[in-house]
């Protein structure tokens, strides 16, 4: 009984320590810069101080701009490279086509290199195409992803044939197949995969922070990391505050409307290397 | 007559209808970005206008001369091995209090742990260059437990700069590590442990001969990852130092390779820092593979 009691009083220790860092945050969000230093959570005795004065800055500001487009490219983002990596997974799992063992081959042996290695050629690419400050250096490179399309490959190997076989008895197109019996089959993982796509493009810094140099065009972790040295936001760094907060919410909302998936796919061995 | 035709073709192209999207942008924006990334890497660039052939020296002032290349190495080296001998022993301890029976709440207390991974490398940067701050809360909590008001420099002094980055990254990745010991443990099977009770094995040797054993590839794969991870290292050091750092003693080897390609405005020279990280990283794999014998799932 004492065992268990110190077991659990252990890992709420511990799960504070990795909360609070979340509650510092929530806190100094609404706090006015002069509490902001000087008080470590809330200012308890003066709690009528607390301002959404930090949350209201956010509507104009560049916050604004950078909010909707790392909203926009997040999700443009995430459905063309779920749509992408299911089609693709789809062709290599479930039909035999003169091409498909050297597409398999090289694609695997990409698979090891680091993204930074691409990036110098990728600019020089970029330059060449105009589309330096451009959304378009963001979203088509990105639209593919070759883990992705493994990641389907793999899940697909599963579907039966003669399911396949049946559909087209029954005249469904190929784009049938893939829409009504392949990706439902593989729901959980699409889940899980939708999460990972959203959350690296939402994070993603260094690509951006090449292609982007107009202010208004920037995301969140750009506009953000800008913002962080800068000595008039020393003193208002609440309003930073607010913007991140800010920008954690739309995972932590996708995070909880996915994490059936998310945790069954980890569980289940569909990510395991 | 006609539709039959149709029909035939539809299903003959699909395909190549499904894979070529893929393809093309894989030929475009991945295989020929790389090959000229490798072009690059034996030339000399001022921007992407200027480009002069200069065999392989890049790769031998990196390797011979660049003072600051063998410190990016260093750092990011250091950074690693201090890291995984951190995370590692973190989360399995993390996931083997989680595994215990007795644990209520068990998923609340999974998702305190994994939350952070949620946030990105740059959102914890901004966090934690605040809480790291001459008056942020770590300080405010470091003088508490020593009695008096003590302001340690974390951000601004050399020696310190890397440990600050470590103790946010390792907040970031504990519980991201410790979910997937969580799921290797579940797996285990609870017969091997029964057995084992029966006959006298302690907790010890339970978990050297039982927990050890049946965890392994997953353990292999966390390390793998980490490593890979590690070396990578380059957003949460920019963000939390504002750069280089002190005495440029936050510098890793990808932040050497944007700081040179897109402030210096040397592409080949960044990109021969790029393959060296290529070779680095490839010999991490290989390293893996002779030790842990373990081969990967994916493939034909």
């Amino acid at each position: 009984m004492i065992r268990r009691i110190a077991l659990h009083l252990l890992l709420i220790v511990l799960a504070a320590v990795a909360v609070v860092p979340f509650i510092w945050l929530i806190c100094a969000a609404f706090k006015t810069p002069q509490d902001l230093l000087g008080s470590t959570l809330l200012p308890w005795r003066h709690l009528d101080r607390l301002t959404l004065n930090n949350f209201r800055a956010l509507r104009d500001q560049p916050f604004a701009h950078w909010l909707i487009n790392s909203i926009f490219l997040s999700s443009l983002h995430t459905v063309l490279v779920v749509t992408l990596s299911s089609m693709g997974g789809f062709a290599l799992a479930k039909y035999e086509f003169p091409g498909k063992r050297p597409i398999m081959i090289i694609m695997l042996g990409t698979i090891l290199l680091p993204s930074q290695v691409l990036v110098p050629g990728s600019y020089e690419l970029m330059y060449h195409l105009h589309w330096i400050d451009s959304y378009l250096a963001i979203i088509v490179p990105g639209a593919i992803s070759v883990f992705g399309i493994i990641l389907f490959r793999q899940s697909m190997l599963n579907v039966p044939d003669e399911l396949l076989q049946c559909g087209r008895l029954d005249g469904c197109s190929e784009l049938r197949l893939w829409w009504d019996i392949a990706l439902p089959s593989v729901r959980p993982m699409i889940g899980a995969y939708t999460l990972l796509a959203f959350l690296a493009e939402w994070n993603s810094f260094l690509w951006p922070q090449i292609i982007l140099q107009n202010e208004a065009k920037y995301t969140l972790p750009i506009g953000l990391n800008s913002l962080t040295g800068l000595p008039e936001y020393q003193h208002n760094y609440g309003i930073v505050m607010a913007a991140t907060l800010v920008s954690i919410l739309p995972v932590a909302l996708l995070f909880f409307a996915l994490q059936k998936d998310f945790i069954s796919g980890l569980s289940s061995g569909a990510v395991k290397g | 007559m006609n539709r039959d035709r149709w029909w035939k073709l539809q299903t003959r192209a699909a395909p190549y209808l499904f894979i070529s999207p893929f393809v093309v942008i894989f030929c475009v924006f991945l295989l020929y970005p790389l090959s000229r990334s490798l072009f690059l890497s034996f030339h000399k660039t001022v921007g992407p206008r200027h480009i002069v052939f200069v065999g392989w020296s890049n790769y031998r002032f990196l390797l011979g001369h660049d003072l600051v290349f063998g410190l990016a190495l260093l750092n990011t080296a250091a950074y690693t091995v201090a890291f995984l001998a951190l995370q590692i022993p973190m989360s399995l301890g993390l996931a083997l209090l989680l595994n215990s029976r007795h644990v209520r709440f068990r998923n609340l207390f999974r998702f305190s742990f994994f939350s952070s991974y949620l946030v990105g490398q740059v959102f914890v940067g901004v966090i934690f260059f605040q809480l790291f701050g001459p008056d942020g809360l770590i300080n405010h909590i470091v003088s508490i437990l020593a009695g008096h008001r003590i302001v340690i420099p974390w951000l601004s002094s050399p020696n310190l700069a890397m440990p600050s980055v470590l103790i946010a990254s390792l907040w970031l990745a504990t519980g991201y590590g410790m979910v997937y010991f969580l799921a290797a443990l579940q797996a285990v099977d609870p017969e091997l442990y029964e057995a084992a009770e029966m006959d006298g094995a302690g907790t010890r040797a339970q978990f050297l001969h039982i927990t050890l054993p049946g965890i392994r590839p997953m353990l292999a794969y966390v390390v793998l990852v980490g490593a890979i991870g590690g070396f990578q290292l380059f957003e949460l050091p920019f963000v939390l130092l504002q750069g280089a750092g002190p005495d440029a003693r936050g510098i890793t080897i990808v932040m050497y390779l944007f700081l040179m390609g897109f402030s210096t405005g040397d592409l080949g020279y960044a990109s021969a820092i790029g393959w060296l990280l290529v070779a680095i990283l490839l010999l991490l794999s290989l390293i893996r593979f002779r030790f842990f014998r373990f081969r990967p799932e994916i493939g034909t």
